[in-house]
């Protein structure tokens, strides 16, 4: 096995180039994708060498984008659509959970939909209004849509390609802020159980933390941070909010007997809810205490100067973890 | 004051129309190069479109009565459309591909569906209902507008797959995207147009302006006439009478020949009317009058074709005995059809939620069977 170290965002744009050298019924879709590289450069250098028939620079048109990907889909193709901004995804919100989560079951299975809808989410960069959202529970919810978030730069890597490769359509979250992260990618691995499953990212034994995308940097540090006192955490990265992997989280769980659930979107009918029931009701003579969660707050996402306050932080998450294991 | 009874159509939208036929089926002359495209049609191809136009009505006059016996949750009629769906139906090459609504049973029909499956989703047994390779022919979308832009992107992918403009007239194909009035309000159907402009995409938006979107009358859609909109995306746009066959025909041909030979996207305006209800549920003398629809009742379709039958000797009683004959048979299949149309196991709604195995959906399926199965050992 021989790895390359790149960023995350590197190891997104090899798995777009892999998968549009592997199989011809790829494209790519989107706003300012093409001589641009998209505002995160994310497809960098792939118009130039796969063509404008290959990869679009699409009218700014959310709901065009994906419908018309729908339309490319039945046709045979595997559209990969870039959503620019998280909180952009919202005028193709009727075609994602309509149509593109649905044709399938419509037609009795005789249709499939490998289209892959690839969103840059979360925030802590300071940006403006509408570029720091975190809307993945509201795709979770929707059946006939899988929902993944990777964390690392292999992950990035490998369920892009799997992604891709899916029948089903996946809604595919990039953590932006660690876009530059850098990670040792082996380019030739597959492994289509990755949107399956969870990782253990750090082995431990107190208390499970549970986390994806973006929020796994600060837990993994808050992870760190407590065992500098003694505490040893074990953190979960879920790299699938649909379907989750309840087994992973249980499995841990019922060792260490206390869950806390990290993510930077609302607590509040989030993902972290059903994570917290999934627990409760599978884990209930194994816990020592109430699942907790450490999210965004029920309002809006804020202005930049401030945005940390409404993040998960090492020390909330350490706040938490310390009312877990005095309960 | 009553705006029903001050009901007056309106001679300047009809001016702009495409018509091959009047309502008193005498041919016109307005038009050459229109009637240029369907001089080919013979006494047994208008025959065959007036079959199939009164197939069409019957099947309406059938459904609804399965409705009214409660056999169907909902139907919506296709009355008064039979013409611009039959007309463009006729049109189409094997090859191409329509993306209906959900009023679209003329085109159906013409496309081989068997008209019972149609009914399948009225009868809550089913979401979509027939095979949509076999017949070219995509499943009713119910989300007003949406398919707009999948007929796009699927145009879009036959330019991919270099099915444009090879001049082999079994290969070229086009794609239809059906839609009504009250669709063009839809941020969707604007964006199609767009995508379809940009991309020289081989597709034909056929919009059926019946005059009504549920209660709401054009007017409260748009203050142009509908075919305009095409033009604005500089996009090729005709308005025809669609309750003329031969001219909803020879426009659609004219449409689907400019995408298929790589001239990009056309909009059709079919100047029609909603004879019936929207669906079974609506009711329609809340918010229209007698006289709008003595009007159009006069203007009928399937009329229209009948006297120019006549007067082109193309009629005689052997062919309308016939005709109510196919009209007959079909309702007894339909019926017969419908009746037999079983509820699906319980347990099949979770067979296609994904097309992969899905850890949520399998254990879900399992407590379900599990639940079940409860009962049969209680019963022990």
């Amino acid at each position: 096995m021989s790895t390359t170290r790149m960023t995350l965002g590197k190891a997104v744009n090899e798995a777009l180039r892999a998968s549009l050298e592997t199989d011809p019924q790829v494209m790519l879709m989107g706003e300012d994708i093409g001589a641009l590289g998209g505002v995160f450069r994310v497809t960098d250098g792939l118009q130039k060498d796969f063509g404008e028939t290959r990869v679009v620079d699409s009218p700014l048109a959310e709901s065009g984008i994906v419908g018309t990907a729908i339309g490319l889909a039945m046709r045979g193709y595997r559209p990969v659509c870039e959503i620019q901004f998280d909180g952009f995804v919202f005028p193709a919100y009727d075609q994602i959970t309509t149509q593109l989560a649905k044709i399938h079951n419509r037609s009795a299975g005789r249709i499939t939909m490998p289209v892959v809808i690839r969103i840059p989410f979360g925030g802590g960069i300071g940006a403006i209004e509408h570029h720091s959202e975190s809307p993945e529970a509201l795709f979770a919810h929707t059946a006939g849509l899988r929902v993944v978030s990777p964390s690392t730069p292999q992950d990035a890597y490998t369920m892009m390609r799997e992604a891709i490769a899916s029948p089903d359509p996946v809604l595919f979250f990039e953590p932006k802020a660690r876009y530059w992260d850098k990670g040792e990618v082996d380019l030739s691995l597959t492994d289509a159980a990755m949107l399956d499953s969870a990782r253990v990212a750090r082995s431990g034994t107190d208390a499970t933390l549970v986390t994806y995308g973006p929020a796994t940097h600060v837990t993994l540090k808050a992870a760190e941070a407590a065992a500098a006192e003694g505490r040893n955490l074990e953190v979960v990265d879920l790299r699938t909010v649909s379907p989750l992997d309840v087994r992973t989280v249980v499995e841990s769980v019922r060792r260490t007997g206390r869950c806390v659930v990290v993510h930077e979107a609302s607590s509040y009918f989030g993902a972290g809810a059903e994570v917290a029931a999934q627990v409760s009701e599978q884990c209930f003579y194994h816990l020592e205490a109430p699942v907790l969660r450490v999210a965004g707050f029920h309002t809006p996402y804020p202005v930049a100067k401030i945005e940390h306050d409404h993040l998960p932080s090492v020390d909330r998450i350490l706040d938490a973890v310390e009312r877990t294991l005095a309960f | 004051m009553d705006q029903h009874s001050a009901f007056e159509p309106d001679a300047a939208e009809e001016d702009d129309l495409v018509r091959l036929v009047t309502r008193d089926g005498a041919r016109t002359d307005t038009h050459p190069e229109y009637a240029a495209r369907v001089a080919h049609l013979d006494t047994d191809a208008l025959r065959d479109m007036y079959k199939d136009m009164s197939l069409v009505r019957r099947f309406d006059v059938e459904a609804t009565s399965l409705q009214r016996q409660g056999e169907l949750g909902l139907y919506p009629q296709s009355l008064g459309q039979e013409g611009v769906q039959i007309g463009a139906a006729h049109a189409l090459a094997t090859q191409d591909y329509v993306f209906p609504s959900y009023r679209e049973h003329g085109i159906a029909h013409v496309r081989g569906v068997r008209m019972s499956n149609l009914l399948r989703q009225f009868r809550g047994i089913d979401h979509g209902g027939w095979d949509v390779q076999e017949h070219n022919f995509h499943l009713y979308t119910l989300v007003i507008g949406s398919h707009a832009l999948h007929a796009t992107g699927y145009a879009m992918g036959v330019q991919r797959d270099g099915l444009v403009g090879t001049g082999d007239s079994t290969r070229d194909t086009a794609v239809v995207a059906c839609f009504g009035d009250g669709a063009t309000s839809q941020g969707d159907i604007n964006e199609a147009l767009v995508f379809a402009a940009v991309n020289n995409a081989p597709v034909v938006f056929l919009c059926q302006n019946n005059q009504w979107a549920i209660s709401e009358p054009t007017a409260r859609q748009t203050r142009v006439p509908l075919y305009q909109r095409g033009l604005g995306f500089g996009i090729p746009s005709v308005r025809v009478d669609g309750n003329d066959a031969l001219a909803s025909h020879a426009v659609m041909s004219e449409a689907l020949e400019r995408a298929r030979s790589g001239g990009g996207p056309t909009f059709v305006e079919a100047y029609t009317y909603r004879m019936g209800a929207h669906t079974t549920s609506d009711d329609p003398t809340r918010y229209r009058s007698r006289a709008q629809e003595d009007y159009w009742r006069e203007r009928d379709p399937i009329d229209r074709v009948r006297l120019l039958l006549e007067r082109e000797g193309g009629w005689d009683d052997a062919f309308a005995a016939a005709v109510t004959a196919a009209g007959d048979e079909l309702g007894e299949t339909l019926r017969a059809d419908v009746r037999a149309m079983e509820a699906p196991a319980p347990e099949s709604m979770f067979d296609h939620a994904y097309a992969s195995e899905n850890a949520v959906v399998t254990a879900e399926r399992e407590w379900h069977a599990q639940y079940e199965a409860s009962f049969e050992e209680a019963a022990r």
